[in-house]
């Protein structure tokens, strides 16, 4: 029987609910906090006891990023691996190897300097949305409706001045109903998906209120979803579409470190068991 | 136990584990369950959400 570890920095309900169906399926299960490890150059898998495989669920990209970078290094199998977590963390990534796999995206505008990005704007024209190429639950996403805002996210941007903030990615805003679609990935198949619906706002992160709704996965939404958890390497992941009125579903997000919670309470399948079951069979490939 | 921060009674359910958070319901202070063999329980400081925290 498999060991399956799972590492975290910040124990939450999805760390809980796996450990604990991982354990209800008879697997033997560790959970180790990232924050108490120890790796060097000679380190052995031998010298730490990671099981078979690891869920990698640190809260913190980086920590988990480089984490995962450790247990590769050693040869232990993690979900998601380093290529997915590096890929999905990047906003600019992500959306460039969408396009690539001829997945509907937003068209997104990639430039380095504030006065580059100006001249996006200038260029395109409003409203776009500006975002952060690395960051989650909305943070620092914002729609930029006319110059004055753009001149002033950007002022602010080069007062800040911080590794992110030299790098502009903007987005055409969609026009959507007001929320989107969260649909969890493992594997080739497509588990649960949810509609997250606005409160009010223009973002519909459940991190910001936005109210879960189940949502039938139709084909069109699978084809979508494989195609773009293939497109980024694979693995467990979270895939945010939105209901562009003129041209349908669009991909705009892919996940690396998905929360179900919310969606757990009203999901058909066993999010937590499916998980389980993907990463036993990942050790068997 | 007591909260670090203002000293009052902490609430910590039977089945919290280590790398739970804990918030004072009075003072909103959060801790990080460092440690936990039955009885014993040893708290530090949560840390605070950072830029890069999320899914």
């Amino acid at each position: 029987m498999q060991k399956i570890c799972i590492v975290f920095d910040r124990l939450r309900a999805e760390e809980k609910l796996l450990q604990a169906k991982a354990s209800e399926m008879g697997y033997e299960t560790s959970m180790i906090d990232a924050k108490t490890t120890r790796f060097d150059t000679d380190s052995k898998r031998s010298e730490n006891d990671f099981g078979d495989v690891v869920l990698e669920r640190c809260i913190s990209y980086y920590r988990g990023l480089n984490f995962t970078a450790c247990l590769e290094f050693l040869d232990i199998p993690v979900i998601n691996s380093f290529d997915v977590a590096n890929t999905c963390g990047n906003k600019m990534i992500t959306s460039m190897l969408l396009k690539k796999h001829n997945i509907p995206t937003p068209k997104t505008y990639f430039s380095f300097s504030a006065e580059s990005a100006m001249e996006h704007f200038e260029k395109i024209g409003y409203p776009l949305v500006i975002k952060p190429i690395i960051g989650s639950w909305g943070r620092s996403v914002m729609p930029i409706k006319d110059k004055d805002t753009a001149d002033a996210i950007i002022e602010n941007r080069q007062v800040t001045d911080g590794p992110q903030d030299r790098i502009y990615y903007l987005q055409e805003m969609i026009d959507r109903p007001p929320r989107d679609i969260r649909v969890i990935t493992v594997g080739d198949q497509t588990i649960a998906a949810m509609y997250r619906k606005s409160s009010g706002g223009f973002k519909t992160n459940i991190a910001l209120g936005a109210e879960p709704e189940i949502c039938e996965i139709t084909n069109e939404i699978e084809d979508l979803c494989v195609k773009a958890s293939k497109a980024v390497g694979g693995g467990i992941l979270g895939i945010d579409l939105m209901e562009d009125k003129s041209r349908g579903l669009v991909v705009h997000e892919v996940n690396n470190t998905v929360e179900f919670k919310g969606l757990v309470k009203v999901a058909e399948k066993d999010i937590a068991k499916e998980m389980i079951d993907f990463a036993v069979n990942y050790t068997r490939k | 136990m007591n909260c670090p921060e203002c000293d009052a009674n902490l609430n910590i359910p039977d089945d919290a584990a280590v790398g739970e958070i804990i918030s004072c319901a009075d003072c909103g202070a959060d801790y990080e369950i460092a440690k936990k063999e039955g009885s014993d329980i040893e708290l530090k400081q949560a840390e605070t959400v950072g830029e890069d925290w999320g899914e």
